[in-house]
């Protein structure tokens, strides 16, 4: 025991005092803000309003255009494909005569692609004015038209609000907030399996490249070597989310400050009129919008869980990627190639948590949330929008059972690999070294 | 002298080849030995049974007249394997103080041994180098310090000499002879013949996992020797021919000659007093360990071939 611990002092003390840690630690967190913020920021001042040329051979949408952001409208006449940029438009829209039951042929002609935010801006338009003439040829009259408008518009910023019911107590559903959280823990742990997987195998391979892997056996029990790394390493990895914590806190609360209101604004304009962009814009407003009602969640779980299965998680992949690292050579490729049976399941982890976040009690997401291949990712996705203790309960044993069962196996293919030179070794001859007795 | 190792017919089969097949000795504490044998002979694989890295399938090593224990008999053991290395952005002194501490030493002991050693060595500026700045000499000074830091009893050298300039090999072989002295015994694994007879007192020649030649270096030069003799005259005598000695070579007045079924080293000598020729000089001439090496070793095929093994 003594040993295990010597050995992760040095992972430890050697990590931490290396300056990519220091860099990595101070550079994740504002890289993932400059990524959010920085692409809501971008995503809202660069659209770029676009001037287009309407030609209506049918008569109905002619003045109807209602200029937007992202384009502008004129109706100059006698306009051409060939003469519409001399008239000083970007685009040519043609709109061919029309029958009331056909839908119109509308075509448009640009030299450059104008972008998706002024396609989908001339597209609702088109939508919208077809819409005005169909209610107004059965009879509505303008005036109701637009007092109707009037009223919608203003019942889409009414007050909505949805409360989760459990027996007795009635509590406020933030979806927003529980989604944020989620997507925020399910991809942090996403990205720890990953960087911390991976540090795990490039040490181990460090060791055996360097040939001190016999010197130290000579000492210690593999296993001790190959424990004590894994520790080391998940201590290194828990000092890093807890400075990660401190800052993102610190920054989140100086983003507020940097944020103007006016571009917040502008980013949820940005997500009506093109939806499928908006991804990041999205993800910005809601983490900002959550940030107002943080403390409705239920942090008293959700701490404890983040912290279990960051830990388990590591834990559980961290020995496969030990054993990976022990039976490579040289050869980075080799590397990449034995590491795809590992990093599989993780990235399937990714895709069913997006999954789940849509619909948190589907069977895919409980089933993903159970089995410790994806569970550390899954369950995390989860958690905000409230998981049955069974289910909670299943999910953290089998992933200490899992965990067990991974270190057991690698042991044994870590124990042959690391003093193995100049071997390709196979699959196949790694799960006959897992499973082989004694 | 008392017995410190003993290995009892041990055996280690691997999938495609019998790595150790069966093999015995002894080593008596304080001695030098050489554990010698073609690459591929199974001598790593002995060692790593020796120093508890593999289990052996079958067969005993006893440390000290006691059942080999690899978890508290580690701090008994200095082991430098041929493959060696280190971390390499360690710094020397931290490196040398962490495998001390593995051993089962105490902070404080480490420290001054690991201080002590590299005065000795006047490694003492390497302190807060990284490993990877030292030279390739530089780092198995420091191996070898590392190797011999917990004062083993004994210390297994699987190719110390790898690398080494003459000056630093010497420091090392002293080195060797010093710990010997002071009662550590060392097996000394390399194919490098002449530094075995200049080294080693004992030693086991394995080939093909199996122990083919077992004895002190006397014993087994004498065991192999081919009756030569090289003997200077002042002038050579009339009838040179003698049926006690046929010649090998003649170089002026310097003869080697090999001496006949049925006669004496006498009497050759005393067929050339006869002739009246004086005698300068009249030595046997012994095969060097490397032509014994060679002799048994050879019809072996270099690379020694897979095999089935049925066990």
């Amino acid at each position: 025991m003594n040993k295990i611990w010597i050995i992760i002092k040095r992972e430890y003390i050697t990590r931490v005092r290396n300056k990519t840690f220091l860099l990595s630690t101070f550079l994740f967190p504002l890289l993932m803000f400059a990524l959010i913020f920085g692409g809501a920021f971008i995503g809202a001042n660069s659209t770029e309003q676009r001037k287009i040329a309407v030609d209506d051979q049918s008569g109905i949408y002619k003045n109807n255009f209602k200029d937007g952001s992202a384009a502008s409208y004129g109706y100059p006449d006698a306009v051409t494909k060939s003469n519409y940029q001399d008239k000083g438009y970007e685009g040519l829209l043609v709109v061919y005569s029309s029958t009331p039951q056909k839908a119109d042929s509308v075509r448009l002609y640009t030299e450059k692609q104008l972008g998706l935010a002024t396609d989908e801006a001339i597209k609702n338009q088109l939508q919208k004015i077809n819409e005005n003439r169909m209610l107004m040829e059965r009879g509505v009259t303008r005036s109701i038209l637009d007092s109707i408008k009037q009223q919608s518009e203003s019942a889409s910023s009414l007050n909505y609000r949805s409360y989760q019911v459990k027996g007795e107590e009635i509590k406020e559903d933030n979806k927003m907030l529980a989604l944020a959280i989620g997507y925020a823990s399910g991809f942090i742990i996403y990205i720890v399996l990953f960087i911390y997987g991976t540090a795990v195998m490039r040490g181990v391979m460090e060791e055996k490249t360097n040939r001190i892997a016999e010197v130290m056996v000579s000492s210690v029990k593999p296993f001790q070597l190959m424990l004590g790394k894994i520790i080391g390493i998940a201590a290194v990895g828990l000092t890093q989310l807890f400075l990660w914590i401190i800052l993102v806190f610190v920054l989140s609360s100086l983003s507020s400050l940097f944020i103007s209101p006016e571009v917040l604004e502008q980013a949820k304009q940005m997500n009506e009129s093109m939806p499928s962009m908006a991804q990041n814009n999205t993800m910005a407003l809601k983490i900002l919008e959550a940030k107002t009602t943080v403390l409705s969640a239920n942090w008293a779980l959700i701490i404890p869980c983040f912290i279990f299965f960051f830990l388990f998680g590591y834990l559980f992949y961290a020995s496969l990627f030990a054993a990976v690292g022990s039976v490579v050579n040289e050869d980075p490729q080799e590397a990449q190639s034995l590491m795809l049976p590992i990093t599989l399941p993780i990235v399937l982890g990714i895709f069913i948590m997006v999954n789940a976040i849509q619909n948190p009690s589907g069977s895919l997401a409980v089933w993903g949330s159970i089995i410790p291949f994806t569970s550390p990712i899954v369950m995390m996705a989860r958690i905000p929008f409230g998981v049955p203790w069974w289910q909670l309960a299943i999910s953290m044993g089998s992933l200490i059972l899992g965990f067990l069962f991974t270190t057991w196996l690698s042991a044994k293919i870590y124990r042959t690999g690391i003093l193995l030179y100049g071997k390709k070794v196979t699959l196949k001859e790694m799960a006959k070294w897992a499973f082989r007795k004694a | 002298m008392s017995t410190i190792l003993e290995v009892q017919n041990l055996k280690k089969y691997f999938s495609s080849q019998k790595a150790v097949d069966d093999i015995s000795f002894t080593i008596s504490q304080g001695s030098i030995f050489g554990l010698l044998g073609p690459n591929g002979a199974g001598k790593t694989t002995l060692i790593r049974m020796i120093t508890g890295i593999f289990y052996p399938d079958a067969g005993n090593i006893l440390l000290n007249g006691k059942k080999f224990d690899p978890v508290n008999d580690v701090i008994n053991i200095g082991y430098m394997p041929e493959e060696r290395g280190l971390y390499k952005k360690m710094k020397v002194g931290e490196q040398a103080m962490y495998l001390a501490q593995l051993k089962g030493m105490s902070k404080q002991e480490a420290f001054a041994n690991v201080k002590q050693w590299f005065e000795k060595f006047e490694m003492e500026s390497w302190w807060n180098k990284k490993v990877e700045d030292l030279s390739k000499g530089m780092g198995q000074k420091l191996q070898f310090v590392t190797t011999v830091l917990h004062e083993p009893k004994l210390v297994i050298l699987d190719e110390p000499f790898s690398g080494l300039d003459p000056v630093n090999s010497n420091l090392i072989k002293d080195e060797i002879f010093n710990l010997a002295k002071k009662g550590t015994t060392i097996i000394f694994s390399t194919h490098r013949m002449e530094q075995v007879e200049e080294i080693c007192d004992h030693i086991v020649l394995v080939n093909k996992g199996q122990k083919i030649l077992d004895g002190t270096v006397k014993q087994i030069k004498q065991q192999f020797k081919q009756h030569i003799f090289n003997t200077e005259l002042d002038q050579l005598p009339a009838t040179l021919q003698h049926p006690s000695f046929s010649i090998v070579k003649q170089n002026g007045n310097n003869l080697t000659l090999k001496i006949n079924e049925g006669y004496q080293a006498n009497d050759i000598l005393l067929h050339f007093i006869n002739q009246k020729s004086v005698i300068v000089a009249y030595h046997e001439i012994l095969p060097s360990l490397n032509e014994i090496f060679i002799r048994l070793v050879e019809g072996t095929p270099t690379a020694r071939q897979f095999e089935t093994v049925t066990a």
